[in-house]
């Protein structure tokens, strides 16, 4: 429509366009192809990447993948599935208590100069890299400590990595229940535990869920800290929460590709394909929900 | 908890590097050579401390690595940003809109591992074959690439949110002025926005510094020799960290464990004053002197 309104233009005033118009109205066209060509190359990559994944790991895919352990080269995926579930859930029932509580402070009582400063530490370790809070997992849990690489020291690591998103997000639900809905509870005559466990908090819930969510979709991608707390190992897991490394799925993608053998690359595939499912799945999700009732 | 944690983290790192900190000295920064030195043979005690024969522990290597790779990450990342986000604000009508803008969110929640699968599955292979004059595909240009689009949303999306809040009656006098819609973006609104464009900047300039797991599977792990060319392979501080695990704990005298938790610590260090940083500019300390001075 804009090539035809601009022809029919300048087809009528073609004497009174000056070169200078001319040469505006080209700069402006190449700066929005330049623009268009550079949101394909930002979203281009993604679909990429989700097609390959998907690709290479639907067709590696079978129901003997679920149901077998890896082992050197191939096999299946079952003892990284259940170590990926275990650390992340492990992680979560870490973290979701203090995060949450650390919320609730920072939305209830947090507007003080402590308040300030958690918030800005917790901005900080945010930003702090994974692979520094796994090697201090490391030189703490598995050396000083002496728990080897173990499931306890991975899903300390992820915990200390996702609680200042679940305190962030927290504390953003809360702030968004009215105030008039604390007053309401104290008039009739409600104390400061009721008001935030019994009104504040369950009026926040959907916010607080959303938050969980985001840092279990966080905990299931992440690689780096865990290379350095939960070892790795071919076998389901034992049970034990010390001295006994265990696998996880990102693992297999990034020693499995590696390996000179197909078998492996597939391996690494579908690992990928399923890291890749659950993270997008939760990301979507929670962001269509949230798009729908405006919150956060 | 979390100020204990932060403070945990900073203290242990600090405690455990301290006596590689005393050994390594000032040169941690400034030599090139990362040796863990015969680890076979009996330690011999130098500066007070117990090391294996030949051991020297240099990190520029890394340090450069580290700089170099997120440098041009955001050289290529903040154009891209800046028009994907102006595309997104101005010439995509609103109802597809929030599905782009999504689809430019989602790429930042991609786990490191994933990108650096496809590194390695379709970006080395693509610049072994077009770009790289050695056939190699792995190294600092490939890191670069995987850097900047893992970046690149970060910038884009504080860039658009940004632009979808400048005033319409900026818009509309530069409009008024006889602007073209471009120009109207570029040179009455892009200015408007600077100071939250340059804060995601270093924000993602934070991001990219700590990345681990993707620079680690396309970057090579150059050692002991500094990058010549786009081409060359490069080891960052943190990939170095996770690559070195198996070889440190070999070290019966656990130097090489001590000097791993002082990069750990140098790394820390880095990406804290580069968020404090981000932190100034976006909580507008600069924009308000600027506003006090109209």
């Amino acid at each position: 429509m804009s090539v035809t309104a601009s022809s029919s233009a300048s087809s009528r005033s073609a004497k009174v366009r000056s070169t200078q118009d001319i040469r505006r109205a080209t700069t402006s066209a190449i700066g929005w192809i330049a623009c268009g060509i550079a949101l394909l190359l930002v979203i281009g990559p993604l679909i990429d990447i989700v097609w390959v994944v998907t690709y290479r790991g639907a067709s590696a895919f079978s129901l003997e993948l679920l149901t077998t352990d890896t082992n050197g080269t191939g096999g299946g995926l079952l003892n990284a599935i259940e170590g990926t579930a275990v650390l992340s859930f492990g992680a979560m029932l870490i973290a979701v208590p203090i995060g949450v509580a650390a919320g609730i402070y920072l939305s209830e009582y947090g507007n003080n100069k402590l308040g300030g400063t958690i918030r800005f530490l917790s901005d900080v370790l945010t930003g702090t890299p994974s692979i520094v809070l796994g090697y201090f997992s490391y030189i703490v849990f598995v050396i000083s400590l002496g728990w080897a690489f173990s499931a306890l020291a991975g899903a300390i690591t992820l915990a200390i990595l996702i609680v200042p998103y679940l305190a962030r997000i927290t504390e953003l639900a809360l702030r968004q229940v009215p105030n008039t809905m604390r007053e309401a509870a104290f008039a009739l005559g409600a104390r400061e535990p009721a008001v935030i466990f019994k009104i504040v908090l369950p009026s926040a819930a959907s916010g607080v869920v959303t938050g969980a969510l985001l840092a279990l979709a966080i905990s299931v991608g992440e690689t780096a800290p865990l290379i350095y707390t939960a070892g790795w190992s071919n076998y389901s897991w034992d049970g034990r929460l010390t001295h006994s490394p265990i696998g996880y799925l990102t693992y297999v993608i990034w020693s499995f590709i590696d390996q000179p053998f197909a078998e492996s690359h597939a391996l690494a595939f579908a690992a990928a394909f399923l890291v890749m499912l659950v993270v997008l799945a939760i990301n979507i999700g929670v962001r269509l929900a949230v798009r729908r009732t405006k919150f956060v | 908890m979390i100020p204990a944690a932060l403070c945990a983290v900073v203290l242990f790192l600090a405690i455990y590097s301290a006596q590689a900190v005393g050994f390594n000295g000032f040169g941690f920064v400034s030599r090139i050579t990362w040796d863990l030195g015969n680890m076979y043979s009996d330690p011999v005690t130098i500066r007070g401390v117990q090391v294996p024969p030949g051991a020297s522990y240099g990190i520029l290597v890394f340090v450069v690595g580290t700089l170099l790779s997120s440098f041009i990450a955001i050289l290529i990342a903040v154009p891209l940003s800046i028009g994907a986000a102006i595309f997104l604000s101005e010439a995509v009508p609103a109802k597809i809109r929030p599905v782009l803008s999504l689809l430019v969110e989602l790429v930042a929640v991609v786990p490191s591992v994933v990108f650096g699968l496809w590194g390695i599955a379709v970006l080395i292979p693509f610049i072994g074959h077009y770009i790289s004059p050695t056939g190699n595909g792995y190294g600092l240009l490939a890191a670069s690439i995987v850097l900047a689009l893992m970046i690149t949303p970060i910038i884009a999306t504080t860039l658009l949110d940004a632009l979808l809040q400048v005033p319409k009656e900026n818009r509309e006098s530069a409009f008024a002025l006889g602007a073209t819609h471009f120009e109207v973006v570029s040179k009455a609104m892009l200015p408007m926005v600077r100071a939250t464009l340059i804060g995601g900047i270093v924000l993602a300039l934070g991001r990219a510094l700590g990345e681990t797991m993707a620079v680690l599977m396309v970057s090579g792990g150059g050692l002991n020799i500094l990058p010549t060319s786009l081409f060359s392979p490069i080891s960052t501080i943190a990939s170095f960290i996770v690559s070195q695990l198996d070889s440190a704990e070999q070290d019966p005298t656990n130097m090489a464990v001590r000097s791993l938790a002082e990069i750990a610590l140098v790394l820390f260090i880095i990406t804290l004053a580069v968020n404090a940083g981000a932190k100034l500019l976006s909580s507008g300390v600069l924009t308000n002197v600027r506003h006090r001075k109209q």
